[in-house]
């Protein structure tokens, strides 16, 4: 009974802070407003078991992508008043086809076309969660059975990491900056020059040094 | 009991919230980003609530995958939008004409 109120509880909030995200004048406050959604979808996740994942959530999303998110939202300039146009008149577009599809899904859900007991048996079912930890379980699948997936997914974050640097790389004109291959390749001819130099009565310094 | 319709419904809500908010701010790629992250959430919604009722470990993992594929595309994402903004200092998606497709 107070699984299914908290349920409830994060359940709503979690529609409210989504509603908020799509709503919100600033991109800021929508970026703020998806934090409080995930950090609610954490907790539900927590509620139906999946303990791991909640705190991956957490980790990933609120720590590392929404601050991501925060850091572009302020670096660019943005024009608020320009963005808000035609707002009114999408939304007329937006809420029907949104509740249509609300009131479609719900009619599938929850009219009995899917239930538990019709499902297949699990491949790799959940042991006893007072014995074994969700950690432990997906730890245990995710390093035998999908671990050629999960190195896959490990050269998808390096593609990432690559396209995202080279996107925003830009060579600026006019900027001292060292060359270090063009330093290696110098020869001694380029940079140096000997020149016969005479001395202040007439003689040659070269040849006063006994060369 | 919290049942398997009840997260499948909030999957739902969300879901639909993700393409209000997709119709809704045709302006501002930023929240355009923000919106497909919360269709991923209801779409990880839908495979921890199978899991859990399924008892299948399965479904986790399939979430696991998805997060990460989130996160780069999140930040592929945004790379774009800067340099966007670099090259036609504006992130209203009707701007997005250089290649005239």
């Amino acid at each position: 009974m107070i699984e299914k109120i908290l349920f409830y509880v994060f359940a709503a909030i979690l529609i409210f802070a989504a509603t908020m995200v799509i709503t919100a004048r600033n991109p800021v406050h929508a970026a703020l407003f998806l934090v409080l959604a995930f950090f609610n979808s954490a907790a539900l996740w927590i509620i139906a078991g999946a303990e791991f994942l909640g705190i991956v959530l957490v980790l990933v999303y609120v720590g590392a992508v929404m601050v991501l998110f925060l850091f572009v939202v302020m670096m660019l300039d943005i024009n608020l008043e320009k963005l808000r146009e035609g707002f009114a008149r999408h939304l007329a577009i937006g809420l029907p086809i949104a509740a249509i599809i609300v009131i479609q899904m719900i009619l599938v859900v929850t009219t009995g076309a899917v239930s538990p007991g019709e499902m297949p048996d699990p491949a790799y079912p959940i042991p006893d969660p007072a014995e074994t930890g969700n950690t432990t379980v997906i730890g245990g699948v995710l390093y035998t059975v999908y671990v050629y997936p999960f190195e896959l997914a490990a050269v998808i974050l390096l593609v990432a990491i690559i396209a995202s640097i080279m996107l925003t790389l830009r060579r600026r004109e006019g900027v001292k900056h060292q060359d270090v291959s063009e330093q290696v390749r110098v020869r001694k001819e380029d940079r140096l020059r000997i020149i016969r130099s005479m001395g202040p009565r007439g003689r040659d310094n070269n040849e006063q040094s006994g060369r | 009991m919290i049942e398997l319709a009840d997260f499948l419904v909030l999957g739902a809500i969300l879901f639909a919230l993700g393409m209000a908010g997709i119709f809704l701010n045709r302006k501002n790629a930023i929240v355009l980003l923000m919106s497909i992250e919360l269709i991923l959430l209801a779409v990880n919604f839908n495979f921890i609530a199978f899991s859990t009722f399924m008892g299948d470990v399965a479904g986790q993992v399939f979430v696991f995958f998805i997060l990460t594929v989130a996160a780069a595309e999140a930040a592929i994402g945004l790379a774009i939008l800067v340099t966007l903004f670099r090259t036609s200092d504006s992130i209203d998606v009707a701007d997005l004409d250089i290649m005239k497709g």
